[in-house]
């Protein structure tokens, strides 16, 4: 089994690295969503450090949410997902593998681009490693929340718009613990109850977020 | 009653049925698509289900894969639910559909490799050179199936026939979008199935012939 399951992240990976543009258009989003709030705000360093965290943090919301459409979409036109449903392993383990690659493929790309962005905003030093970190422990977690309600709105018409309505709620405890750690650093506290925090909801969400996906999908696929 | 080992003597195995289904009744939303149909399969044996579009074929085909749950009725595979048996069982079956489950970006070499690798089968490149070959893909195993028409899709599809250990095909509407050299060739891989003691379930709009040992179901 466990092989099976390496063979399939093996093929989401490869895949999303072959359709090069979904990669790019995530990163390039993510990108520009940033550097329209210094547009919109004003150059003045002050406010960008301010609300630098929070901007970093919603663009990668944004981010991850773009890229959930494809993350059972294209599986699910062309009869893979059926036969995926019909693998000798339950299918919240393949659910889980599906989202590890999706993760993977499109969201360390954005954990490698916000220090860089972060900077653009006058965040400096720690600040910049305690924003990648919750990256880190956050935009999993984004993947997995994500992932249940790409597969409730899977093959409805205009389930992206649905998807985001049912998704961004559940993404705020995420972005608040994620932005808010950076935020103590800045003022001189310690970020260690932000981390820990989002580490607890990755490790409730790494075991049941694939349950709730495996159900969805079995609706879809009646 | 107890289900069959895993390598029974051929005689017994023929004895009991290997694949059966009790008083099936399926829905489609608010509909009715058909009730108490019962069938029976031994090895080595073919069920072509036929009946009129929208009569339930498909639906009953993915029943039988456990893909959609019957309103009523009893589906075994040697004498045990298939609810109960789930992953034992689905090692045990192939399922094509009426979607190819074909990678456009991969070429028919790397949409059988990963599938292979999928369902933990790895029978090398050889045979899957082979299988290719014998589907008549010889010289296109390294297009990107993108390019590759929707017949020879088809056969990349059917490729897996060949390559999976699978006692149980189940196959909707295989022929669509085959030429005649391509059935021709598909019944005699069936015929090969049947007579290594396999079962197959086919749904078609076309006749089936020159096959022994096939029933048929007809949905109304």
């Amino acid at each position: 089994m466990g092989k099976m399951l390496w063979a399939l992240l093996k093929r989401d990976v490869s895949l999303i690295v072959m359709r090069r543009q979904d990669g790019l258009t995530v990163v390039a989003f993510f990108v520009i969503v940033t550097t329209l709030f210094p547009l919109g705000v004003g150059p003045e360093l002050e406010i960008l450090r301010e609300v630098g965290p929070g901007v970093v943090w919603v663009a990668a919301l944004l981010a991850s949410l773009v890229s959930l459409e494809r993350l059972f979409g294209d599986d699910y036109r062309d009869g893979t997902l059926e036969q995926l449903a019909l693998l000798p392993c339950p299918l919240a383990l393949v659910a889980l593998v599906k989202v590890a690659a999706h993760w993977v493929s499109l969201g360390v790309p954005l954990v490698l681009l916000s220090p860089l962005l972060g900077y653009s905003l006058g965040l400096e030093g720690m600040e910049l490693v305690i924003l990648a970190l919750s990256l880190v422990l956050g935009t999993p977690m984004l993947s997995l929340i994500g992932a249940v309600g790409a597969a409730l709105t899977l093959g409805l018409r205009g389930g992206g718009a649905l998807m985001a309505l049912l998704i961004l709620p559940l993404y705020v405890p995420v972005l608040i613990l994620g932005s808010g750690g950076v935020v103590e650093v800045m003022y001189g506290e310690a970020a260690h109850a932000h981390l820990s925090l989002l580490g607890a909801l990755l490790a409730l969400g790494v075991p049941l977020a694939p349950l709730a996906v495996a159900g969805a999908l079995r609706i879809v696929l009646d | 009653m107890m289900a069959a080992s895993d390598g029974p003597a051929p005689d017994r195995d023929r004895a009991q049925p290997r694949l059966t289904g009790h008083g099936l009744s399926c829905r489609r939303g608010d509909a009715a698509l058909f009730s108490n149909v019962d069938f029976e399969l031994h090895a080595g044996e073919l069920l072509f289900v036929r009946g009129r579009n929208g009569c339930g074929k498909t639906t009953l085909l993915r029943a039988i894969c456990g893909l959609t749950e019957p309103a009523r009725g009893r589906l075994c595979w040697d004498g045990r639910d298939i609810r109960k048996l789930d992953e034992e069982f689905r090692s045990s079956l192939l399922f094509l559909g009426h979607r190819d489950a074909v990678k456009e970006e991969l070429t028919p070499m790397e949409n059988l490799a990963v599938q292979d690798g999928l369902r933990g089968e790895d029978g090398g490149d050889d045979a899957r050179l082979d299988a290719l070959e014998r589907m008549g893909l010889a010289g296109r195993e390294d297009i990107p199936v993108r390019h590759l028409s929707q017949g020879q899709r088809r056969r990349v599809a059917l490729a897996r026939l060949l390559l999976s250990p699978a006692k149980l095909w189940v196959l909707d509407e295989p022929l669509t979008a085959l030429d005649v050299r391509a059935v021709e060739m598909l019944l005699g891989l069936f015929r090969e199935h049947l007579d290594a003691g396999g079962l197959v379930v086919a749904t078609s709009h076309q006749p089936m012939e020159g096959l022994r040992n096939a029933r048929a179901l007809q949905l109304d």
